[in-house]
């Protein structure tokens, strides 16, 4: 019988022949993560289910990066857990600050995810890695214990969703514009317990990170997973990272849908999502005047290379406006120092932007960037919900990097067009 | 099992941002998250609600980030039970998984009023709104996820039966 990449990736690792949408199935999961939030909370579970071992340390992941560098003595304190237990339990993939980064920019980065994988972590935006054609997932803290026992997991079996985007891309438009348009058309909740498969000519012309960009904000229209397929522009990605050989799959021609939506992106503008959902969505071009406080370039979604990189290029020769701050915080050390190596950071600091530590920096609104009452930013992350940035009086708007540089220039949301 | 208690009502879409904003995810412990649950949406929630009392809400309950924090923080305000329209996929996951029981049935959503007085009987799905006297049913929870909740928790329902059982090795 004929499945989708989903499924197929979830049959292999359930080791079944077939699975069906509404199955439940126990999987061996390939790679385990959390990060210093979500970690404590699942060693404290891993330590009262009372096993004495990892399943095994090399497919763990445990990352640094939400409060990091610690903000205070509580963070500091959590941070000190999963530490110790790394070093307890000698998981391979611990990143100590200096060496690591965003998770999910890390992740694979470093080759420690491959097409056909199978990853859960304790992280919504775990489901970045679809982007490589594996099968990944975000779960809580408990979950996660129990899989650090035991290398495995229950999970149902997702029905998916085909979103098939056709046409050519208007200047401008990236990955993070197809994500957001796709979020108001979808809602935030239109693909609870779905999978959402991108495809269509538009995706395979898109660089891994801007697919990086568009997995990520899968779980912003409820999905358990997004996903690609893997293709010339995956398996190169990854030859150069892993010496691990990847499952590659593809969907059957004749496979079951449960819904198959064609968006054509000729017309599509660069997207910005309002306050306080990320599917209140509007084209550039129905904004208005909305001046901006802070600028944030970053996160999981949008704090790659090629997004520091595409900043820079609007920036180059320009100044932050007076009255607006501009934030731009690499998504690891290695991004970090190829930014420095390519000039991008000289030509982002005589801009006057701040760069900040790898790292989450304030996208969550813990750290590094915190909004006051009643202040408005515009980020290149994925949430915009009440608070969700500091005060809960203060405003997030969503948009791309160039946007977002575009913006930091104008003082106001805006084009590169205009500046 | 059946539980009684007062009705706080939220609508659609409550985010794990509003259940405990993230600046409080600084620490592990359920009754320092407890004091911060609905912090910006019903400051004081804690010391404004009895021991026991109900959350009933619309659709999408707990959408947004996996923090576990988000139903731990719930029910270690007093929360017995969370009736809604339909609930988030990690959260739904992560409330069985802590031992929070969670019911989904839009009517009773649609009926039930802030401070109403209502019984939820775990074991059959009924729901009773003693102050407008309406029954409502909610959809049953799956089998064995019942089981995890009446062992008080995924780590409990483990200890219980051990790692080699083979749903959850």
């Amino acid at each position: 019988m004929s499945m989708t990449i989903t499924e197929k990736i979830l049959a292999r690792h359930a080791n079944v022949d077939q699975v069906l949408p509404g199955d439940l199935i126990d999987v061996n999961v390939d790679m385990a993560l959390a990060n210093d939030i979500t970690a404590p909370l699942a060693i404290k579970v891993f330590k009262e289910i009372g096993t004495h071992s990892v399943f095994d340390p090399e497919k763990i992941a445990l990352i640094p990066d939400h409060f990091v560098p610690n903000k205070d003595i509580e963070s500091a304190e959590q941070a000190k857990v999963m530490r110790e237990f790394a070093y307890q339990h000698q998981i391979k993939h611990y990143y100590e600050i200096g060496q690591s980064g965003i998770e999910h920019v890390i992740l694979p980065d470093k080759g420690l995810v491959i097409p056909g994988d199978l990853v859960i972590g304790a992280d919504s935006h775990t489901c970045t890695y679809g982007a490589l054609g594996a099968f990944s997932t975000g779960v809580g803290s408990t979950d996660l214990g129990v899989i650090m026992a035991t290398g495995k997991t229950w999970l149902k079996v997702p029905p998916t969703i085909k979103l098939n985007y056709e046409g050519n891309l208007l200047p401008w438009v990236e990955g993070k514009d197809l994500i957001l348009y796709t979020l108001h058309e979808l809602g935030i909740n239109g693909a609870n317990y779905h999978a959402l498969e991108f495809s269509g000519t538009v995706i395979k012309g898109l660089s891994m990170a801007q697919r990086f960009t568009m997995a990520n904000m899968a779980v912003e229209a409820g999905a358990k997973n997004g996903i690609i397929e893997p293709d010339e522009i995956t398996l190169a990605y990854v030859a150069q990272r892993s010496s691990r050989s990847p499952f590659v799959c593809t969907t059957d021609p004749d496979a079951d849908y449960e819904k198959v939506i064609e968006i054509g992106v000729d017309k599509i503008e660069p997207q910005i999502a309002f306050p306080h959902s990320p599917d209140n969505v509007r084209p550039l071009s129905q904004v208005g005047n909305i001046t901006l406080d802070q600028v944030f370039i970053g996160s999981c979604t949008n704090g790659r290379l090629e997004d520091l990189r595409k900043a820079a290029m609007i920036l180059k020769g320009r100044t932050v406006a007076n009255g607006t701050r501009l934030i731009v915080i690499p998504g690891s050390q290695l991004i970090y120092g190829e930014a420095i190596k390519e000039g991008i950071i000289q030509t982002l600091i005589d801009a006057g932007a701040v760069i900040g530590p790898p790292s989450c920096g304030p996208c969550l609104g813990g750290h590094l960037g915190v909004l006051a009452e009643s202040e408005r930013a515009l980020s290149t992350s994925n949430r915009n919900f009440i608070g969700r940035m500091g005060h809960p009086k203060s405003e997030v708007y969503l948009a791309s990097p160039v946007v977002a540089a575009a913006s930091a220039i104008l003082g106001r949301i805006g084009s590169p067009d205009e500046i | 099992m059946k539980i009684e208690g007062k009705v706080w009502k939220f609508g659609d879409n409550v985010d794990t941002d509003l259940i405990i904003p993230a600046k409080f995810l600084n620490v592990s412990d359920k009754d320092k998250l407890a004091k911060n649950c609905f912090a910006y949406l019903r400051p004081d929630f804690i010391n404004t609600i009895n021991h026991g009392d109900i959350i009933v809400a619309g659709e999408n309950f707990g959408y947004g980030s996996s923090r576990e924090h988000a139903p731990l923080a719930i029910k270690s305000a007093g929360i017995s039970v969370i009736v809604a329209e339909s609930f988030a996929r990690i959260f739904y996951r992560n409330a069985f998984n802590i031992g929070l029981p969670i019911l989904e049935s839009e009517e009773a959503y649609l009926s039930i009023r802030e401070g109403d007085q209502v019984s939820v009987d775990l074991s059959t799905g009924e729901i009773e709104d003693k102050d407008i006297s309406k029954i409502f049913f909610a959809r049953p929870i799956p089998d064995f996820m019942r089981e995890i909740v009446d062992a008080g928790g995924l780590v409990e329902y483990i200890k219980k039966k051990g790692l080699t059982d083979d749903r959850c090795v």
